[in-house]
């Protein structure tokens, strides 16, 4: 591998993951997978949850340095929390990913994480908001993070297609996943999915040996 | 995207001017996106066509897919006087051995001789070539030689900036036993989405096929290329 895309840190931005989150018709699916590395030399942990409830309806999934994206998620899922309460209502996905976006912003010095933030609400059905690192929040129909991320740009790019079903759509993240997991020596494990719908919320986790092989394995 | 060595190398009495730009102080590269892929009956390969210094495109037609040999090809990724050079000592030194052998030399032959030079100079040289063409012995055939002067045959191989894009997409995508045409389409969506995504690639796609009868050159055109919008 070239040397200069095999250093994540010389980027500093995105660490040990991959993470992606994709609006079907109906519902949102957000994944990841679950290594935890150090210094992409040491695995520090083969089964971790990257993707964190912050409410009923809502998930949010972390890059980069993990003690910074425990304690912002801690923080953002109090606050939503709070303002659910005093609304009397579910909050809107909008609503949370502000509360993540506003923390990353404010400390944007001492911070090194970036959120993507998915869910259902009443308002606009799926959503998906991508809060980058430097407090930045975007809306996309789909989107993937992440250090794993880059070596799927292209096939998300040509196979995602918006309105898919569920099946289409768990295929699309599924194999989206194995893809930067088979490239990328940070990220591995399981494959974590999410499924959330107005129903209600569906964790799949699909161990390693299950996940789709491709023509060189 | 990718980085590049610092504008101290190129050391001159006028450094202190400061009517050159700074998009002229910094060295030529080939951030690109290059690939090739084997098929029964020999290889296509392809490239972008865009050559930076710095944030200044200085060429938007390059040709990125440079002959070696009849049938040998090679496509080159990094700094582009570094691969300019190495690839013409190649082409002189297998032109060579060709004569002395009075026989069409080996894609085996051209992707070793690329690699001794990577590895002797792997400290001078910033240059990931891939070497792909058809010779009688083994058909169609692609060699890797990152930087560092490693040398692999693979079935399908990308390179360059780009690709980190469309790893994805070439691992879900490339079957073995494909035909010419197949190769070609697979080859054009993936620079397509690579140009996309990578700052460093674009303008046009430029492809060749290269088979037992010879070789066929392509260019698909920045309007022509297959569209993958989400928006």
């Amino acid at each position: 591998m070239e040397k200069r895309f095999m250093d994540s840190q010389i980027k500093g931005v995105s660490t040990g993951t991959t993470i992606l989150a994709v609006t079907f018709n109906g519902g949102v699916i957000i994944g990841s997978d679950s290594r935890a590395s150090i210094g992409g030399y040491y695995v520090s942990s083969k089964t971790i949850n990257k993707l964190i409830q912050v409410h009923d309806r809502i998930f949010c999934c972390i890059a980069g340095s993990l003690a910074d994206a425990q304690a912002v998620t801690k923080a953002a899922k109090f606050q939503i929390s709070f303002h659910s309460i005093q609304m009397e209502s579910p909050p809107l996905v909008k609503a949370a990913a502000s509360v993540l976006k506003e923390l990353c912003y404010n400390n944007k010095e001492e911070l090194q994480a970036g959120f993507i933030t998915a869910g259902w609400d009443r308002k606009k059905g799926p959503q998906v908001y991508t809060v980058a690192l430097g407090g930045m929040l975007l809306s996309q129909p789909f989107t993937i993070g992440g250090s794993g991320s880059t070596y799927i740009y292209g096939y998300a790019d040509a196979k995602y297609k918006p309105d898919m079903s569920k099946e289409e759509c768990l295929q699309f993240a599924t194999n989206a996943l194995a893809l930067a997991m088979g490239r990328d020596n940070v990220s591995g494990g399981v494959a974590h999915l999410v499924v959330i719908t107005e129903e209600g919320v569906e964790h799949i986790v699909i161990p390693g040996d299950k996940l789709p092989k491709f023509h060189d394995e | 995207m990718a980085a590049y060595m610092s504008a101290g190398r190129s050391e001159n009495a006028f450094s202190t001017h400061d009517f050159v730009p700074e998009w002229a102080q910094e060295e030529v590269s080939t951030g690109t996106t290059i690939m090739a892929v084997e098929f029964d009956g020999g290889v296509v390969i392809g490239a972008d066509s865009r050559t930076t210094t710095g944030a200044y495109i200085a060429n938007r037609v390059t040709d990125k897919l440079t002959p070696i040999h009849d049938h040998i090809f090679c496509c080159r990724s990094g700094s582009a006087a570094d691969t300019q050079a190495v690839a013409d000592a190649v082409t002189y030194q297998l032109g060579f051995h060709s004569i002395e052998l009075d026989e069409p030399p080996l894609v085996q032959t051209a992707a070793n001789l690329f690699q001794q030079m990577c590895y002797r100079y792997r400290e001078e040289l910033m240059a990931g070539i891939i070497v792909a063409g058809w010779d009688k012995r083994r058909g169609g055939q692609v060699y890797t030689v990152p930087m560092g002067g490693m040398i692999v045959r693979q079935p399908v191989s990308v390179g360059g900036s780009g690709s980190s894009y469309i790893y994805g997409f070439m691992d879900s995508n490339y079957k073995p036993g494909m035909t010419k045409e197949e190769c070609l389409h697979f080859c054009t969506q993936a620079l397509a989405l690579a140009m996309e995504r990578d700052g460093s690639s674009g303008g046009v796609a430029r492809l060749a096929a290269i088979t037992e009868e010879g070789l066929e050159r392509r260019v698909v055109l920045g309007h022509q290329l297959p569209k993958f919008s989400n928006t």
